[in-house]
């Protein structure tokens, strides 16, 4: 029901807090991640359940320290997102000090010394990310098939534990994700369609590939961020600009050489480009707040994500290109100002229009 | 002018109170740039030290005849030439450190804590306390080094003054430690990132120290006025 003041104009109060908007996200998530939890097994638990608790904890020691009140601030859910996120960026079978490093990482160097929520500049889990990615990029690059939970040669409980505490085998297990195999063969000289060859772009949708959690599964996570459009907690112009521009810029160069460049689809579907769209990009602090700028931002993170992942060292590119849009928000705010009310672009009054 | 110099009050000033990095927050670029491990911070320190005492020196004995209106082109003269000569002597006699610290040795002619001290202490000093204020200021400036490269070699590799004995002489060679057996490398600390990170986590820890020292001499005065009444 609508209520309204009675002294005022009529402004309707639509209940929206933090937590509503986390708690909407989160369930935005949750079919895809249930997915891959089911499609990576015990150690994808583990390390969810890791870097949940790393980073719950580490929010919890800088708001002590800060002298803020834990319940209020424990309670809205932004830090279990942040945890959230950054867990379905790892490769699930990371080991359990990527996990708890990364989270501690995530909150106290990504969001705690900036000021706390909605005080950080970067998109706090994409910091975790990434320090651990140029810090350790051996486990931060080692996936592995899918071993369905319960399947014939999965990992039982116990065995998941031990590979999460223990480490695995990288050489008889490990997996190359479709962005990383691709480029590899490319950068030997393989042509295109060969290098493609195993590329089922089916499996790419529904996510039965190697990769992170969030790598995967692009078409629940599509559906997930549709829901959130459709529950407005994020708008169309940041997910759409970036993937569009993204595709654009890989269909262009597909039709330049086809034999260099794979196509728009494939690059649609791959890496964490969906995830990065709907859940990482459109965070509410570090990214623009006008339309427009918002346009900006996300057609600025779909083009250097293909840079990167075209011509620089790393096969995936979301996390840099997102954190390199961040660092750009203040300024791209500043440049697409709206103009003030009864003043023009640049802030001079309007001149009252004479009667003719 | 003071007419006796009080060294201890000088000396504790540079080291802690007013340290050119935690203090002054000056000569970001060095500490931030060649602090990769603690060896290069000692090393980078050390050549900044005698910089400062030279130019310190140099300054005080020279401070009645340089007027006001050229001082500054006079110093940056004395210190650019102090400069070249460290600059051609580590060349010569520790070429492995001059090779790691590269370009930031000759930038020390444009390191603001030398002309800072020239201006602020040296130019209105006679030579002695100058050259105390000189040396005391580098030698906070290399603690400072030393402690922001140590936390990043300990966290980035593992170890702390690795490679002293070839880098600034086998008399060194006893600083060497390796802290953490088999340590993987947590490269982000190794790099530039890792520079920033240690030095504003150093810089919140000494404004912690400070303020609970502050909390405890306030604390020590009340309580020796309540006695005295």
């Amino acid at each position: 029901m609508i209520s309204t003041h009675d002294i005022s104009g009529p402004y309707a109060h639509q209940k929206t807090s933090i937590r509503r908007t986390m708690a909407l996200v989160m369930v935005a998530l949750l079919p895809a991640t249930l997915f891959d939890l089911w499609v990576f097994g015990w150690p994808a638990i583990n390390l969810l359940v890791l870097t949940l608790a790393a980073s719950v904890a580490a929010e919890a020691g800088c708001l002590s320290l800060a002298g803020k009140r834990l319940p209020l601030f424990l309670g809205d859910g932004s830090v279990v997102l942040t945890g959230w996120l950054l867990a379905m960026s790892l490769p699930p079978w990371a080991p359990w000090w990527i996990a708890v490093l990364g989270g501690v990482v995530a909150v106290v160097l990504g969001k705690h010394v900036f000021g706390g929520l909605g005080q950080n500049v970067f998109n706090p889990a994409m910091v975790g990310r990434v320090a651990l990615l140029i810090s350790f990029p051996l486990p931060m690059t080692m996936y592995v098939a899918p071993r369905p939970l319960f399947g014939a040669g999965s990992p039982g409980f116990v065995e998941g534990l031990s590979i999460t505490f223990g480490g695995w085998d990288y050489d008889a297990l490990s997996a190359a994700s479709t962005l990383g195999h691709v480029k590899t063969e490319l950068a030997r000289g393989v042509a295109l369609d060969q290098a493609m060859g195993g590329t089922d772009l089916m499996a790419l949708v529904m996510g039965t590939v190697p990769g992170s959690m969030g790598e995967t599964s692009a078409a629940l996570l599509l559906l997930g961020g549709l829901f959130l459009i459709a529950r407005r907690v994020i708008s169309w112009h940041i997910p759409v600009s970036m993937l569009g521009a993204l595709f654009a810029l890989a269909t262009l160069m597909h039709w330049v050489d086809p034999a260099r460049f794979p196509g728009g689809f494939y690059h649609l579907v791959t890496g964490a480009a969906v995830l990065g769209a709907f859940f990482i990009a459109t965070d509410l602090v570090t990214s623009p707040v006008t339309p427009p700028g918002q346009l900006v931002y996300g057609a600025g993170i779909g083009i250097l994500t293909y840079v990167i992942r075209t011509w620089a060292g790393f096969p995936e590119g979301i996390a840099f290109a997102v954190l390199l849009m961040n660092a750009m928000t203040p300024l791209i705010d500043r440049w697409v100002r709206p103009r003030v009310y009864g003043r023009t672009l640049r802030g001079e009054p309007l001149q009252p229009r004479r009667k003719a | 002018m003071p007419n006796t110099p009080r060294y201890g009050a000088i000396v504790k000033e540079a080291l802690y109170d007013n340290n050119v990095v935690f203090g002054q927050m000056l000569a970001l670029c060095p500490t931030l740039a060649v602090t990769s491990t603690a060896t290069n911070g000692l090393g980078m320190g050390l050549a900044t030290t005698f910089v400062l005492g030279l130019s310190n020196a140099a300054v005080a004995l020279l401070r009645n005849f340089i007027t006001p209106e050229v001082r500054i082109p006079a110093y940056v003269l004395i210190i650019a030439t102090l400069v070249t000569v460290v600059d051609m002597a580590m060349n010569a006699w520790l070429h492995d450190l001059y090779q790691v610290l590269g370009l930031f040795i000759p930038l020390i002619v444009v390191n603001c804590a030398v002309l800072g001290r020239a201006e602020t202490f040296a130019s209105r000093n006679p030579v002695l306390p100058s050259v105390v204020d000189g040396l005391a200021t580098g030698a906070g400036f290399a603690v400072a080094l030393m402690l922001v490269g140590g936390v990043r070699e300990v966290l980035g590799s593992g170890t702390l003054f690795a490679n002293a004995s070839s880098l600034l002489g086998p008399a060194f060679s006893f600083l060497e430690v390796t802290v953490v057996a088999d340590y993987g490398g947590f490269l982000l600390f190794v790099l530039p990132p890792g520079g920033f990170l240690v030095v504003g986590f150093l810089l919140a820890a000494k404004r912690v120290l400070d303020r609970r020292l502050e909390r405890l001499r306030v604390a020590k005065a009340a309580a020796a006025a309540a006695e005295a009444a």
